[in-house]
């Protein structure tokens, strides 16, 4: 079932050509860079190709490649132990594949576009490391693992937005897409760590069979499986660009063309995707809420953004509201249960995408930089190559047969529309018939999305390539076809556009073909299921199914009809007039439903006013005006009393040493005996108890002699203190003088309590009777 | 007692009292002589004395360490002085002075 592969080499090769480019870049020259960067993405494709093959041909259809780091201690916090490692499987296998070869692509292709640039090594360095990142993601073994490449592509996404730092605007926009997606990483950690809470392991390949302990109520009646697949869905949303946190990927467009079409339409922002699909066990339990919040935010985010799409100006602003609609289908495909067709979508949307974005990015290289498409026009015939591949990816976008985009666009419609959602039998009657009418309402959204979708991207063809130019003298000069770097790319990528669709074709259409056409046909579903995602669901009846894609061909080319019809050889009269007419629905979409305003008013704002608030509060007064001001007067205070210690007279150093030195001498070795000798006297009759000492000197440190009766013989020698002290019973009464000495073993010094200096304190004598 | 007597009663306390005196008169040459020579005199008289009660005490015990010890401290006396006394020239040849106060210029 699984078989060892050196998987790590697939990431490792371009996080190399990273550092290599990051480190030592400025010094190489662009032909070395250039080298480097393609040849690291290079090696990683043939690479995963060839595990690919080896997964595809020698192991079975649940077989995996794996390559395990760290057996358990890759994390190690008390008793969490966390392991790490690489796999790949057939869901990792077609991520892998699209990620390096299209990154492939994208390479060659931005060594033409940015030949100009002043830091090319870093931006070929960050691409690279980006590339490598996406790839720790995909082939990740387990959550933690994929959320390292998770933000690690969210780094180099903030690094490629922000890549020309030199001006606010672009800054401001990675920034932005940081922290959305910070939003949603939260999320995803939250969610990686209810589920290691709840199964006791986050690995992909070990979750299957640990779902059941999902199915327990967990908090708020849902079950614990519902509230993992929210927080994993927040971290997806923030990635993937779903409402309510996709307003980062529209400004992303401030980023260079190549990263826009790598990782803002082709890569990154699909790894959503890609996690909903990895961890579809998830959120495949019923009650189905998860599938349905899942799905019903992707279809209202597909159909937002295409309509917001309709009126954008901005070349790449249309394809980035095009990318978060075409990424909303992905969602409802995964999210109704249809994987199959929201991988496939994503397979399909990732050459199209790619395309559009470097055929937008072709363009503008022409246009000298120029993005506003009321400024371009009749750009068809001075760059044939563009504009046919252009044209093949629109068709493809819209979903015309049998370009890819038709086959998983309907695949998701017909998955969305035979899709059924479970949920408690407690629903009512009311409930349980809108239950049962949200795949329609799934269906029809998309299918509106769709005919947006189609209207906006011929509105943009039209626009661009047809009619007369509407840019300036100079512009028109400078038009020019880009070089070959970039047109290759274009062109590879129209034909996956065009054939890619192709080993998906739904089983109705390819009925009573040949086996072995229906064997290719049916390949990419094959290859996924049953072994990877569950079997899509599909619609009753073959005329059913016919008449839904008969549906969406008829949208899609009324969508184009109309498009033509309003923009073709330029924007006419009558699109005016439509303008005009509904002016208010024109602001609405011209602004964005007002999103960004809002989160500015409801978020940003009071985040800003709390941020003002504790810095002229917390920071201003109480920091710098208080602690900042107590702390050096205190020590200023302690210094003008102390400086005098150190006047700088060795002299005086001296002086504090010898005397210093001279009272540790003195009082460890007299005091010590001079404190034994002195002593309490008590009488019982004729019993005198005497205790030296008196708690001062550690218990049996000295030795005594006694002299009991001052005759000067001692009548006790060598004894140590007990606890009570020493006593004697005299004989005879009278005034007796006790003389005590006291000897300190450890330092040779001894102390007699009738010496003269430093004796007892009291005369120690008695009188008994 | 003829002085012959009194010479046979001398004991180890009348060495470690000389000792004493000797390190005294040291100390107090260092605490309040302001001439780098003196000063440096003073130490030596200061080590000197330390060997004096080492090798009392190395004679009273029998034990031959304290001997080896004071030769240590001979050679480090040596050195010592053969450094200090440089320092001093060089300082007389920079400052015209041996006066220990005027070196001041790392106070603050």
């Amino acid at each position: 079932m699984t078989q060892n592969y050196p998987l790590y080499l697939i990431a490792l090769l371009p996080f190399l050509g990273a550092a290599l480019n990051l480190l030592f870049g400025r010094r190489l020259g662009n032909g070395i860079v250039s080298l480097i960067a393609c040849g690291a993405v290079a090696g990683a494709a043939l690479v995963a190709t060839k595990a690919v093959w080896i997964l595809g041909h020698d192991l079975p259809t649940k077989g995996m490649l794996v390559d395990q780091f760290f057996e358990k201690d890759w994390i190690t916090a008390g008793d969490l132990h966390v392991a790490a490692g690489l796999m790949l499987d057939r869901l990792s296998a077609v991520m892998v594949l699209i990620v390096t070869w299209i990154a492939l692509l994208i390479h060659i292709y931005a060594t033409g576009y940015m030949e100009h640039e002043p830091d090319y090594a870093r931006f070929f360095g960050y691409l690279n490391l980006f590339t490598g990142s996406m790839l720790i993601l995909v082939l990740g073994d387990s959550l933690p693992v994929t959320f390292v490449g998770w933000e690690g592509v969210g780094l180099c996404s903030y690094l490629l937005i922000g890549f020309w730092y030199q001006e606010d605007k672009n800054a401001t926009a990675g920034r932005k897409a940081f922290i959305v997606n910070r939003v949603g990483d939260f999320g995803f950690l939250l969610g990686i760590c209810l589920l290691w809470t709840l199964l006791g392991t986050v690995k992909y390949a070990e979750m299957g069979s640990l779902l059941n302990e999902l199915r327990r109520p967990f908090w708020m009646g849902w079950p614990a499986g519902y509230w993992v697949a929210v927080f994993l869905f927040i971290g997806c949303m923030g990635k993937s660009a779903q409402i309510p946190l996709y307003v980062w990927l529209p400004d992303a467009m401030a980023g260079p063309t190549p990263v826009s079409a790598l990782i803002h339409a082709a890569t990154m922002v699909t790894a959503g995707v890609y996690v909903v699909a990895r961890t579809h066990g998830i959120f495949d339990i019923t009650p189905s809420a998860a599938q349905m919040l899942v799905s019903g935010i992707g279809a209202i985010t597909a159909l937002m953004a295409a309509t917001i799409g309709i009126v954008q100006r901005d070349f790449k602003k249309v394809l980035a509201y095009s990318t978060v609609s075409q990424l909303g289908f992905m969602f409802v495909g995964v999210g109704s249960g249809a994987y199959v067709a929201g991988i496939m979508h994503l397979m399909t949307h990732a050459f199209f995408k790619a395309g559009l974005f470097l055929g937008a990015g072709s363009v503008m290289h022409a246009m000298g930089g120029e993005g506003d498409i009321t400024k371009m026009g009749g750009l068809g015939k001075h760059m044939p190559i563009t504009r046919w591949t252009f044209f093949v990816y629109c068709l493809a976008i819209a979903g015309i047969f049998p370009f890819a985009g038709f086959f998983s666009k309907d695949a998701i419609l017909a998955g969305a529309f035979a899709s059924k959602f479970v949920m408690a039998d407690t629903a009512n009657p009311t409930q349980q018939m809108l239950i049962n009418l949200y795949p329609k309402f799934l269906w029809g959204t998309l299918t509106l999305a769709a005919f947006c979708t189609a209207f906006y991207m011929w509105r943009l063809y039209f626009m661009v390539f047809t009619g007369t130019f509407r840019g300036t003298h100079e512009q028109e000069h400078h038009l020019h076809e880009s070089p070959p770097e970039m047109t290759l790319p274009l062109v590879v990528l129209a034909v996956g556009a065009v054939l890619s669709g192709l080993i998906g074709v739904p089983a109705v259409m390819s009925h009573g073909l040949p086996e072995s056409v229906q064997h290719f046909t049916g390949f990419f579903e094959h290859w996924l299921v049953p072994a990877i995602v569950p079997a899509s669901p599909e619609p009753h009846g073959h005329a059913l199914e016919w008449g839904l894609m008969a549906g969406a061909t008829i949208i899609s080319i009324a969508g184009i009809g109309l498009a033509a019809s309003l923009y073709r050889g330029g924007i006419s009269k009558a699109a005016e007039n439509v303008k005009n007419s509904l002016q208010p629905v024109y602001a609405l979409l011209w602004n964005k439903y007002f999103v960004d305003e809002l989160y500015d008013l409801v978020l940003v704002r009071p985040l800003k006013m709390l941020a003002r608030v504790l810095w002229r509060v917390a920071d201003a007064v109480i920091v710098d005006g208080g602690l900042t001001k107590v702390g050096p007067a205190l020590v200023g205070w302690f210094g003008t009393r102390t400086r005098r210690l150190q006047n700088g007279d060795v002299q005086r150093y001296l002086i504090a040493v010898v005397l210093g030195a001279a009272a540790v001498l003195f009082l460890s070795t007299f005091w010590l005996p001079y404190r034994g000798v002195q002593g309490s006297i008590t009488k019982e009759g004729r019993r005198v108890n005497l205790v030296l000492g008196e708690g001062k000197v550690p218990n049996n440190r000295l030795v005594y002699r006694i002299d009991w009766d001052g005759d000067g013989k001692f009548d006790e020698e060598n004894v140590r203190h007990a606890e009570k002290g020493f006593f004697h019973d005299y004989q005879n009464a009278g005034t007796f003088r006790i003389v005590v000495e006291a000897h300190d073993p450890d330092w040779h010094v001894g102390k007699s309590s009738a010496d003269w200096i430093l004796g007892a304190r009291k005369p120690l004598s008695v009188t008994v009777e | 007692m003829d002085f012959l007597t009194a010479l046979m009663t001398i004991g180890l306390n009348h060495f470690l009292v000389l000792g004493l005196v000797i390190f005294g008169i040291g100390i107090m040459g260092v605490f309040l002589r302001r001439n780098a020579l003196i000063t440096l005199m003073s130490i030596e008289l200061m080590l000197n004395a330390g060997n004096l009660t080492l090798l009392s005490f190395a004679r009273a015990q029998h034990d031959m360490r304290g001997q080896a010890l004071a030769f240590l401290v001979i050679a480090v006396a040596a050195a010592e002085a053969a450094i200090g006394l440089a320092i001093v020239v060089g300082l007389f040849r920079n400052r015209k002075s041996t006066d220990l106060d005027e070196l001041n210029l790392l106070r603050f």
